[in-house]
């Protein structure tokens, strides 16, 4: 799959100017509300027209506003999953899922028979039901459904988790991994640094209705001003402790021990770690509570009145952590500068 | 009774029948547009629709004897081109009936249109849908207790129909008398009052038949998704 955009659109004040090509997998747009998220994929998806600019999916153009070319949304074979799951109210859940089968001629886009779909989402036993009967996560697993099962070449979702508390979130959360493991790609948008780190493969972060940044999350997502700040360690989990509940897992930043995850060795672990939950040291701290250390480099220094982010290079692994910009200063920290990296907390999106 | 009166029983049914039937695809139509589209004249073609429901029945039945009436212009081109004559012929009663109620039809349509959530249509759009197919299987099934709403204001309307119709297509027993006017020309004859009184109830049975008819269709075809 490739998606390369290139639009521009006004309304009222709001200016949104984008350009940026999605890689295969999970693409996450990712700001503030208001940043143009939502106008982004709506533009993609055909629901608005853009003022100017450019839409090809995999060599087909949807919109080129110089070429006077208009795809309109019912034949772009974009599936859309909403914030609002939007079912159809007078269908059952069967008639949901199949609707936009009568129309794609199955060719190319998604694979997947309604049987295999179903399983994936785990919706086997809802299919008799009505949309108004549903719990909000399993409405949100019907409209994945219904989406998927009309062959799109691309997946839009918009916040589809945003409506949702956390037990619902956490319930729909591995069925979205499980598409991006299916080879959908997906266009994704969000402003939780959470959904991102534990989804993604490339990010795009969205400021004021311009693209600030573009790249592997790993690398962006420490970037991104839209956030408190934070950075993401993928690790391997290396062993369970049972007697203190501890998982110690490697990362290329050097070990780390965490409260037990429920992920067998082996596994793959997103690490998410807040900026303010990262202290820094000259000297090798000994005798402190904190349980990780990581020793790297300042890489950059970003001072934003009192405050400062402070990126560093721990073997490759990139830690974010923000300090007063007066403790910058007291250390005299510089790019090159050795440090110590106290990690107060961790918290995880399994990968 | 006699076979007048059922005559005119009889009578009523078909035109009201036929008016109802006939007004509703472009009732349909006309309360898309104003629903759901911007476009030049739309204030122009809203007053036009509501015209009927404001002016006194005898303007609108003069209006269409000089339109539709033997020499009018269009019904002198209906005739010469379809041979469809609407002047003193029950189809004529069939068509006041229909200008009488077509405003009463497009308000009760247009406005279980409007309350049928567009972000479902796009929707269906974004899962290839063509917008005549969203139409036909989102839009029209969601508003269908308003579509059923309306055409029963029609065949009332129609059920009743006085005016329009004894001005455009005269009193004639067997063509043009329909309920009301048969109602009417009973008590203007000595004795008459049995005849009328008889008349009298069956025009209210039949209303409160299709009122409960309605209720029960409309509670059948899931009214539970709207409220009209």
């Amino acid at each position: 799959m490739s998606l390369d955009i290139d639009v521009e659109h006004a309304r009222g004040t709001f200016r949104l100017a984008a350009k940026f090509a999605a890689q295969p997998g999970v693409t996450a747009l990712f700001g503030r509300s208001g940043s143009g998220k939502s106008s982004l994929v709506d533009i993609v998806a055909g629901l608005i027209r853009p003022q100017r600019g450019r839409i090809v999916i995999d060599g087909t153009t949807l919109v080129d506003t110089e070429r006077g070319v208009f795809v309109p949304k019912h034949r772009r074979r974009v599936g859309y999953v909403f914030q609002d799951s939007r079912l159809f109210p007078h269908l059952s859940v069967r008639q949901n899922l199949l609707y936009g089968r009568w129309f794609s001629r199955g060719d190319g886009g998604v694979a997947g028979d309604f049987g295999s779909i179903v399983e994936l989402l785990g919706i086997g036993s809802l299919t008799e039901r009505r949309p108004d009967s549903l719990s909000g996560g399993e409405k949100q697993r019907v409209a994945i459904g219904r989406a998927l099962l009309a062959h799109p070449r691309l997946l839009l979702m918009d916040e589809p988790l945003a409506s949702l508390d956390e037990a619902r979130r956490a319930e729909i959360l591995p069925y979205i991994e499980r598409l991006r493991d299916f080879g959908v790609p997906i266009l994704y948008v969000s402003h939780s640094v959470a959904e991102v780190a534990r989804l993604a493969t490339t990010v795009v972060i969205l400021s004021e209705g311009t693209v600030t940044a573009v790249g592997p999350v790993l690398d962006i997502l420490p970037l991104a001003e839209a956030t408190d700040g934070g950075s993401v360690v993928e690790a391997v989990v290396t062993q369970h402790d049972d007697a203190f509940q501890l998982t110690t897992l490697a990362s290329l930043a050097g070990e780390l021990q965490v409260p037990r995850l429920a992920a067998a060795p082996g596994a793959t672990v997103r690490a998410y770690i807040r900026s303010r939950d990262v202290m820094l040291s000259l000297q090798p701290p000994q005798e402190i509570s904190a349980l990780n250390v990581l020793s790297g480099k300042v890489s950059r220094i970003t001072e934003n009145g009192a405050q400062a982010d402070v990126l560093l290079d721990c073997n490759g692994a990139t830690v974010a952590a923000r300090l007063t910009t007066k403790s910058v200063q007291r250390l005299a920290l510089a790019p090159g500068r050795p440090v110590f990296a106290v990690i107060k907390s961790v918290s995880f999106e399994r990968s | 009774m006699t076979a007048e009166e059922w005559t005119a029983v009889r009578l009523s049914l078909l035109v009201a029948v036929t008016a109802t039937a006939a007004s509703l695809p472009p009732g349909i139509a006309i309360a898309w547009l104003l629903a759901r589209r911007q476009f030049w004249g739309k204030g122009l073609l809203d007053t036009v629709v509501h015209l009927p429901l404001i002016m006194p029945p005898v303007v609108t039945g003069y209006l269409l004897l000089i339109l539709f009436g033997k020499r009018g212009p269009i019904g002198q081109f209906l005739d010469q081109t379809f041979g469809i004559v609407f002047a003193f012929r029950w189809t004529g009663a069939a068509l006041a009936c229909a200008v009488m109620g077509f405003p009463l039809m497009v308000r009760a349509i247009r406005l279980s249109i409007e309350a049928v959530d567009t972000r479902l249509e796009s929707a269906a759009g974004t899962l290839g849908a063509h917008p005549l197919w969203v139409f036909a299987t989102i839009t029209l099934p969601l508003c269908l207790p308003g579509m059923i709403a309306g055409a029963i204001l029609s065949f009332a309307k129609a059920m009743g129909e006085f005016g329009a119709t004894i001005t455009f297509v005269s009193n004639i027993p067997g063509e043009t008398q329909t309920l009301p006017s048969a109602i009417y020309t009973l008590t203007q004859v000595p004795g008459g009052d049995a005849g009328a009184l008889r008349l009298t109830a069956i025009s209210i049975a039949i209303s409160m038949l299709a009122l409960l008819g309605s209720e029960m269709l409309a509670r059948r075809i899931g009214g539970r998704h709207l409220a009209v």
